[in-house]
């Protein structure tokens, strides 16, 4: 009930979508989507079919990127919930999944067929290559988009040396991390408040 | 072998900040190293394969649990993966959304940032070790990130070039 008053109270003229319509708007979120989907996403909610407004959309996914958990998931929850309750909840991350999710399987027929063939073996590595390219430059990109270099960066360098280097388990490295480097925001915050 | 795949995915779901890309280097490790599921030439492919595909980044584990145990574990792995965060998310985004602007959790948002980055940066690295890359490979690393941070091209296109480049035998 709560969700439908919070959706009128965002706006009078916003359309509603049913179950359907979330359905079948996720689910060509997730089919165009090729490396990353959320600007497919944004485009959808926003400018095709307004059921979020950009801020919103903003906001929403900061707190859906502020917890862990894949965040497009997440998001089509998030909006799921709000225009269709427990059922839209459920419909809308469906829809964004069963597509890539039977096109997946699809490929993973083909490479248990041809994946010992020299040439797919190679046409792998090649994207692989590309891939590991892709996220060299997306984490260059994080990095310089982060606040307060000088103090955050040795945290990135440590989580490099822990998982790649020393090959921890990532839950504790999580944990400790967020600890201190959270606390350490934690203070800034404080400090920039007075 | 399903309730041991469903397990360490689930973990990996709760520790997934930064979405699934910022997983690749646990999933390698849990996957290769620790339960040795799959070697490393099979987990390069798998991630090849998720990068031309469609879709949110985190099938890559649909992919795993396919090759680990068929069907099923293509199924498990991925609802592991989706569904405990989403049953939480659902439970609590009204009252996380009460939260938002305040400082504990502004702190936590900037403190995950730098640890984030850690993590696609080692998913990078521990990937490139896995598939040995040899010169060609890495010039064609540096050539894809170089127009990825100078360009505005489509990733996909990069994906095909790179594509091209491996099926012609040259990487």
């Amino acid at each position: 009930m709560e969700n439908h008053q919070n959706a009128a109270a965002g706006s009078g003229s916003r359309p509603r979508p049913d179950l359907r319509a979330l359905f079948f708007g996720f689910s060509s979120v997730g089919l165009s989507g090729f490396g990353g989907v959320l600007p497919f996403a944004r485009r959808m909610l926003v400018e095709d079919k307004g059921w979020l407004s950009a801020e919103e959309f903003n906001t929403q996914l900061g707190l859906c990127q502020f917890l862990p958990g894949p965040n497009v998931i997440n998001l089509a929850v998030v909006v799921g919930k709000r225009y269709g309750g427990l059922a839209g909840a459920c419909v809308a991350p469906l829809g964004l999944l069963l597509g890539p999710f039977l096109i997946v399987l699809l490929l993973a027929l083909a490479y248990d067929t041809w994946g010992e063939l020299p040439r797919v073996q190679g046409l792998l590595r090649g994207i692989a290559a590309v891939g590991v390219g892709l996220l060299f430059a997306m984490a260059w990109r994080m990095a310089t988009a982060l606040k307060d270099k000088f103090l955050f960066l040795p945290f990135t360098a440590l989580t490099v040396i822990a998982i790649a280097g020393l090959r921890w388990p990532l839950p504790w490295v999580m944990l400790a991390g967020l600890l201190a480097a959270g606390s350490l925001a934690y203070r800034r915050l404080g400090r920039r408040r007075d | 072998m399903l309730l041991d795949l469903f397990r360490e995915f689930a973990i990996l779901a709760f520790v997934a900040f930064g979405g699934a890309t910022a997983l690749l280097p646990e999933m390698h490790r849990v996957v290769v190293e620790q339960h040795h599921w799959l070697d490393n030439t099979t987990f390069t492919h798998l991630y090849a394969i998720a990068q031309a595909a469609p879709g949110p980044n985190v099938l890559v584990v649909t992919l795993i649990g396919w090759q680990i145990a068929g069907l099923a574990g293509a199924a498990v792995a991925t609802l592991a993966m989706c569904l405990p965060m989403s049953v939480l998310i659902y439970l609590l985004i009204d009252r996380w959304q009460g939260f938002a602007g305040r400082r504990w959790q502004q702190a936590i948002s900037l403190g995950v940032a730098p640890l984030a980055v850690g993590l696609v940066f080692s998913g990078a690295t521990l990937i490139a070790q896995a598939a040995a890359f040899g010169p060609a490979a890495w010039a064609l690393v540096v050539l894809a990130g170089g127009l990825s941070l100078r360009t505005h091209w489509h990733p996909l296109w990069l994906i095909a070039g790179g594509a091209l480049c491996g099926a012609s035998g040259w990487v």
